[in-house]
């Protein structure tokens, strides 16, 4: 091992150093994907409702087939409950990534969330 | 009898001889790594850069730049890869490190070795490889989002490849 780390000059620790440090920095830049702040729920596709992800709070959408219950909290959101048959959205859990979406097609009800840019959706990407 | 003014003479001089031998080593190098299992296009060791870094040493950079194009071509035409969107990631990736390396050539050997080198190279190679990538197949922002994949094994294999390349000049001064 020794003789390997002899093969090191200085300046290669400081463009390794350099290296490793831009690769470290590009993680948390271009992996964050913004922040999640705004959930918005649609009916029929029209926005009935948006909340900012701050304080926890619950929202009841009355949708063809019965109520579907929105539960916002710091940061994230998801359906709570939903009168659909399979339940997909509801097993979806919480959404945390902008742009992510839970869609309860049997009640015409989608809980999206937003972040300042209008990237991918979690359909699209 | 006239000599044909079809037929050509090649002179072949013993540089042409040299770049021929270590060119065919890179290229015996890019076939081998061709058939290592990759876990995303593009993330690949580059092991015959290791070649390349021992010609820019030895020799200048102008065998370096020979042997890093004909590697190249000749070995994109072994893997079936010529003129394939590949191949011109390929050749964007070696022509930007190429670059890196006229660079790195000019630092003083004192306190940057073949690390440095390798690892200048391996950055210029991705970047290369992502603008080419970024101006033609995926016109789209979102190539950026394999920046830090690219980058993290850029590095690895960069210290690898010029640690190999260090040893390799080291015992056979």
């Amino acid at each position: 091992m020794t003789s390997w780390l002899a093969l090191l000059r200085p300046g290669d620790w400081g463009v390794l150093a350099l290296g490793a440090a831009a690769v470290a920095v590009s993680f948390p830049v271009l992996w964050s994907g913004g922040k999640a702040e705004r959930a918005v729920i649609r009916l029929d596709g029209r926005v009935v409702a948006e909340y900012p992800l701050g304080a926890p709070q619950r929202y009841t959408v009355a949708g063809p087939l019965g109520d579907t219950v929105i539960e916002i909290a710091s940061g994230r959101a998801r359906v709570l409950s939903d009168p659909g048959p399979r339940q997909y959205c509801v097993q979806q859990g919480w959404l945390t990534r902008p742009n992510a979406i839970a869609i309860c097609a049997p009640n015409h009800v989608s809980l999206s969330l937003a972040g300042r840019d209008p990237g991918h959706d979690s359909l699209n990407y | 009898m006239t000599a044909s003014t079809t037929e050509v003479e090649l002179r072949v001089t013993p540089d042409d001889r040299r770049i021929a031998r270590y060119a065919a080593a890179a290229i015996a190098l890019t076939v081998a790594e061709a058939a290592l299992p990759s876990p995303l296009p593009g993330v690949k060791p580059g092991l015959a850069n290791i070649v390349v870094l021992i010609v820019l040493w030895r020799h200048g950079w102008r065998e370096a730049a020979w042997v890093s194009l004909l590697r190249v071509l000749a070995g994109s035409l072994l893997v079936g890869q010529f003129l394939a969107p590949g191949f011109f990631l390929g050749l964007a990736g070696a022509l930007t490190s190429l670059v890196a390396l006229a660079l790195a050539a000019r630092l003083p050997r004192t306190w940057f070795g073949p690390v440095t080198a390798s690892v200048l190279a391996a950055f210029a190679h991705i970047g290369g490889q992502l603008l080419l990538a970024r101006l033609w197949l995926v016109p789209h922002d979102g190539v950026f989002y394999l920046v830090p994949v690219f980058g993290t094994s850029a590095l690895v294999f960069g210290i690898v490849n010029g640690l190999i390349a260090a040893r390799l000049l080291k015992e056979k001064q």
